[in-house]
């Protein structure tokens, strides 16, 4: 895949053949691959899981975004772009679940901003070579692992499961971008969370 | 892969050496201190007239501390000078909650009537929907020290924390 490819659909595209008639539980059971039933829910814990879900949508959102300026940046590497768009794969495997689940609770999921917002959001203009490119994606991937685990504790039981898979795939691209960044492996179990 | 794995493999592995904590002024003699790995030294100064410097020596890194911790705890969705995921956050400690200008915040913090006080930051960092029932963010802290050392550093961004 060129960088010329990775132009993203719109979000209305992307969600418009997702199923309505999934209920909470179903999409977690789908999303984690094992089967339970889901306990009751207020209507305050869900309307806070969807709060919280948009926060996660918004920062797939931006992940995403970043590897799209990157890709186009024309500071990477072909072998990079094609890596970079890899794990741009993922984090829009991640936003249309997210996506999903919001819609499923009754929710409306948050919109992505303009390219112009991110590329001021995250100081592209810094950005001077691939090593520049890679510190940001580190930054941001670590950060994302982090943010997933984190906020598990205040998410409902059906979405412990979805975040920490989220959380694990975080945690592998910051591990490649770790070490193609020369990092040394950490000492200290634990690494995340 | 081949390709790929000589482009990203083959940027040779450093070693850095991640120091422990050292303090500016005096010596084991002179205070007491524990280390606590990942924490941030707790002295308890012996001698009076080192008092000052000490203290502004623990307080200085116990910011540094948390700078890394902001960074990779709070750093997929915050960043000092820039409205992302969340609100930006120089000058965040003593600001009145949900007013920082141009971000798009949930009713809970826009209705909080919270101010950031260190000891709100510290309850909103462990769990911000106990906080704001309503909030977006969900992020939970749950070691203090990490709090403490995060909010050591936002109120070294800040002006009205100095």
């Amino acid at each position: 895949m060129t960088a010329s490819e990775l132009t993203m659909p719109s979000r209305r595209a992307l969600i418009g053949g997702a199923s309505k008639t999934l209920s909470v539980a179903g999409l977690a059971m789908i999303v984690s691959g094992c089967s339970y039933a889901a306990a009751p829910t207020s209507a305050g814990a869900t309307s806070q899981d969807v709060e919280i879900l948009n926060a996660a949508i918004a920062l797939e959102h931006e992940g995403i975004a970043a590897y799209q300026i990157a890709a186009t940046s024309g500071l990477l590497q072909p072998a990079v772009v094609e890596i970079g768009v890899t794990f741009q794969g993922h984090h829009k495997g991640h936003r249309d679940l997210l996506i999903k689940a919001v819609e499923q609770l009754g929710g409306t999921a948050t919109e992505e901003q303009s390219q112009d917002h991110y590329v001021e959001a995250l100081g592209v203009a810094s950005l001077k070579n691939q090593e520049d490119v890679l510190r940001l994606a580190l930054k941001l991937e670590r950060g994302a692992a982090n943010a997933y685990l984190g906020l598990i504790p205040s998410l409902g039981n059906d979405f412990h499961q979805v975040a920490a898979q989220m959380a694990g795939d975080e945690a592998f691209h910051a591990a490649i971008l770790a070490s193609a960044l020369g990092e040394s492996i950490p000492k200290a179990p634990l690494m995340f969370g | 892969m081949g390709t790929k794995a000589s482009t990203w493999v083959g940027i040779g592995l450093t070693t850095t050496v991640i120091g422990g904590i050292l303090l500016a002024n005096g010596s084991q003699s002179q205070q007491q201190t524990r280390h606590v790995a990942g924490n941030v030294a707790e002295i308890a100064p012996s001698i009076p007239s080192l008092a000052l410097p000490v203290t502004m020596a623990a307080a200085s890194n116990h910011a540094a501390a948390g700078k890394k911790l902001y960074q990779a705890k709070c750093g997929a969705c915050h960043s000092l000078d820039k409205n992302r995921v969340g609100p930006r956050h120089r000058n965040i400690v003593g600001k009145r909650a949900g007013t920082v200008s141009g971000f798009r915040y949930s009713n809970a913090l826009k209705k909080s009537k919270l101010t950031w006080t260190a000891k709100n930051l510290d309850a909103w960092l462990a769990n911000p929907s106990k906080l704001a029932p309503g909030t977006s963010m969900g992020f939970r802290l749950t070691k203090a020290d990490e709090r403490s050392a995060i909010i050591a550093y936002l109120k070294s961004v800040s002006r009205k924390a100095k």
